[in-house]
């Protein structure tokens, strides 16, 4: 009796998942040799920019808390490199610097707000994680772990509202993916078919909680199957198999499609923020990351392929070295706020 | 001896109702079950079905009436097939002045009566001789976002029931008709996701309008309307604004219990980067409302359930839109400053009545707005009056009347006669039962209690 009853069962569970339209297998993308030299350079100003951040952290010159995004530059670079400024928005968490950079926007005024100096990007009010460029379409860096998932909906729905064919770039981890209002905001994305891309940045680590001891169904991208938004994991340690996948996705919102979700697998190679020692995984398995899965060195190799000599990738490091020595000169030299800076912009208005 | 039918209470703060249909005569048989008339209130078209068997005798109120109150005899049937007496017909349920419902099936009576209209209730903000038109709170709201919908193509409304169904309390009455589903949207019950999708909308240069079924389910989006919508200008330098309006009813209904009677303006006053109105009238509910979908910044607007079907003047004028931050005389006087906002308003100009038969000239003020508060308002009036009350429907402790206190001892001290004195509500959640119900929320005799007590009388 159970069989035929399993029997019956399925015929009438198929049809919603088999009619379901699914994006296609994303392609590693080919890049031309100008494009993967602009990758390369982006990816190297976010490592050289957060190490000089770090640094800046240890003489105190960064307070609070700073998250970097040391491993993981392929996301940014590969998903934004996709992206068009001026007609897409990006939204993201605290680890932002990395996203922001890979939209273009100044590392003066960055590494300046870093320091709290008037010159930041946010007047030296927001800090670390609350950094923003309307001009750029860049809404932040939000400190409440999650909360730039239902916002990002809502400039999706800025998107389709308007009309102005904008996607919605939505970056959280694997910690935030475990929130309640995730939920919620893809209920409602799928349900109007809003133009986002959910990137969950699977770096395996919410702080110190390993997803598997967090999430009880670990693989990410299967996460929006219940309100029927596909996913697509991804490497998210090469460039251009996560630019190949950002193509993809905005092929699929342009569409009017809906909300994706793409899952990339990355890694970060410092700890939570700057005061976390990052005991709970053991130095040989980061080593083994840095030593075998890096996204710059994997880029360096590529560029190699294409012809690129060993002393032409030194004097772009050279370049980048020199962006980012100018970007924290600038910031420890940048004068503080005013003290009057206190009071303006609580609101916008006077009443 | 016949039975009374009595006009029902078909929500738990409805007070009066029009008479659409009956669908029985005199004369007619009616068993338990039987649908007697249809009732319509400004929310909804409800059957009324007769519990007893018997005849109807005589019915008292004629189809199509308006604004016969809950409670009021609205037809007489005899239990046996008994004449109704015709003294019953003295019962006419016409006046609005009546005071007291004698009937127990009206639960939100007493705190809840509109004050008295006479000389306290012209607004003062507009050039005399302007044409009043009567409007409910409700339509009041509704109003304004119609009109600045029209006039703004980036505003729209989303939350629960607010397209389809036109609104859980009915405000958004209308609206899907005019604007289409574009702009008037209804949501899953998800109120952490749309205040969030509504922030970043509003951060994306959306104006929208967020609509709360309670202000007590806003307790699951905080987060966003605090950390998202109230520090990003801040945060962000003067670079990233959040224009959203978060609207709703706020502070108790009636006989709902605890969880869904709560005055939140104490807490979203508390935080800098939003801006807190809390108005009274229909013609504040909309100048105000109007100003806040104006605004550049994030706005709570707290709304009241019990105001929603009262009546007030509002003024016909094509750009009706008030100054936020700031307070209202709502009625002059010299002896005592009694210092209100929402429904606390309307107890406080009941009690000046009562003070004034006494003697005492009590002086009313409406804050409207909770943040920014208008502190000059106050003070100015201290000044005047020497003796300062605060009416709050709310909670003691930390509250909007705390705060009031504290400018009155820091900024007018040297004004003060007698120690500032608060009426609020009792410091408990608030129950179920009737009674207890009543004892815990403000009445206008408590403001008569401290009025007199800070005059020494």
């Amino acid at each position: 009796m159970a069989k035929s009853a399993r029997k019956t069962a399925a015929p009438a569970a198929a049809p919603g998942k088999t009619n379901r339209e699914r994006p296609k297998e994303p392609q590693r993308y080919k890049a031309s040799k100008e494009e993967l030299l602009d990758f390369y350079k982006q990816m190297l100003l976010i490592r050289r920019f957060e190490e000089r951040a770090g640094q800046l952290y240890g003489l105190g010159l960064i307070g609070g808390f700073c998250h970097l995004y040391i491993g993981q530059e392929a996301v940014a670079v590969g998903l934004q490199s996709a992206m068009k400024v001026g007609r897409d928005s990006v939204i993201t968490g605290y680890r932002d610097h990395g996203h922001m950079l890979a939209y273009g926007i100044d590392p003066k005024v960055i590494m300046a707000e870093l320091t709290g100096r008037a010159a930041g990007i946010s007047k030296g009010k927001g800090g670390s994680m609350h950094m923003f460029s309307v001009e750029h379409g860049f809404y932040g860096g939000h400190g409440i772990v999650g909360a730039q998932v239902s916002l990002g909906t809502g400039l999706a729905f800025k998107h389709q509202y308007s009309g102005d064919g904008g996607t919605c770039l939505a970056y959280f981890g694997d910690g935030a993916a475990n929130q309640g209002q995730v939920y919620e905001s893809f209920n409602m994305a799928k349900l109007w078919d809003l133009p986002i891309i959910y990137a969950i940045e699977n770096n395996k680590y919410a702080m110190g909680t390993a997803v598997e001891r967090a999430a009880s169904e670990p693989e990410f991208y299967k996460r929006g199957e219940s309100f029927r938004i596909p996913g697509i994991q991804v490497d998210g340690m090469d460039v251009l198999a996560v630019r190949g996948a950002a193509e993809e996705a905005m092929a699929w919102t342009q569409a009017g499609k809906g909300p994706i979700i793409l899952e990339l697998l990355t890694y970060r190679y410092r700890g939570h923020s700057m005061s976390d020692p990052a005991k709970y995984r053991t130095k040989e398995e980061v080593q083994d990351y840095r030593e075998h899965n890096d996204p710059i060195d994997h880029a360096a190799a590529e560029l190699a392929k294409l012809g690129f000599k060993e002393e032409d990738l030194k004097a772009i490091d050279k370049e980048i070295k020199d962006i980012v020595v100018e970007a924290a000169k600038f910031s420890e030299e940048a004068p503080e706020p005013e003290a009057s800076e206190l009071y303006t912009d609580v609101l916008v208005e006077s009443y | 001896m016949g039975i009374e039918l009595k006009m029902p209470a078909l929500s738990p703060t409805m007070e009066e109702g029009t008479l659409a249909k009956w669908l029985v005569k005199e004369g007619d048989n009616v068993t338990s079950g039987d649908i007697l008339a249809e009732i319509e209130t400004d929310k909804a078209t409800m059957e009324f079905e007769a519990v007893d068997e018997g005849t109807i005798s005589k019915i008292l109120i004629p189809e199509g009436t308006d604004g016969v109150k809950v409670g009021t005899v609205i037809a007489l049937m005899g239990g046996d097939g008994a004449e109704a007496s015709s003294e019953a017909l003295i019962e006419r349920p016409e006046q609005p002045e009546q005071k007291e419902e004698p009937t127990p099936p009206a639960p939100a009576a007493e705190p809840t009566k509109p004050a008295p209209k006479a000389p306290t209730m012209q607004a003062t903000d507009v050039p005399p001789g302007t044409e009043m038109k009567s409007t409910t709170v409700r339509e009041a709201l509704r109003d304004a976002m119609a009109e600045e919908m029209r006039r703004d193509e980036r505003v729209f409304v989303m939350g629960e029931e607010v397209a389809q169904y036109q609104g859980a309390y009915k405000v958004t009455q209308g609206l899907l008709d005019e604007f289409g589903a574009k702009r008037v949207i209804d949501t899953p019950i998800t109120e952490y996701g749309f205040a969030g999708i509504g922030s970043g909308a509003a951060m994306g240069g959306l104006k929208p309008i967020i609509e709360f079924m309670t202000f007590n389910f806003a307790m699951q989006a905080i987060d966003h309307i605090i950390n998202s919508a109230a520090k990003t200008n801040y945060m962000s330098g003067g670079q990233m604004r959040c224009p959203i309006v978060f609207r709703g009813p706020n502070g108790a209904a009636s006989r709902v219990g605890a969880q869904h009677s709560q005055n939140y303006g104490p807490w979203y006053a508390a935080v800098p980067g939003l801006v807190v109105i809390a108005p009274y009238d229909a013609a504040d509910a909309k100048g105000l409302l109007k100003a806040a979908i104006r605004s550049e910044d994030p706005v709570v607007f707290l709304e009241n359930e019990l105001l929603y079907g009262q009546h007030f003047d509002v003024p016909v004028v094509d750009e009706y839109v008030l100054p936020i931050g700031k307070a209202r005389i709502m009625r002059e006087g010299n002896d005592v400053t009694i210092v209100s906002y929402s429904i606390g308003v309307g107890i406080s100009l009941e009690a000046a009545e009562k003070l004034a038969a006494e003697g005492i000239d009590a002086e009313v003020i409406d804050l409207r707005t909770l943040r920014p508060l208008d502190k000059q308002a106050v003070l100015t009036s201290l000044a005047k009056t020497n003796r300062l009350i605060v009416v709050e429907e709310g909670w003691p402790t930390c509250s909007i009347s705390s705060e009031i206190m504290a400018i009155c001892m820091e900024e007018g001290f040297d004004d003060l006669d007698a120690p500032v004195m608060r009426v609020t509500d009792e410091d408990v959640p608030l129950p179920y039962a009737a009674n207890l119900e009543k004892m815990a929320i403000i009445k206008s005799d408590d403001v008569v209690k401290a009025a007199k007590a800070v005059t020494y009388r």
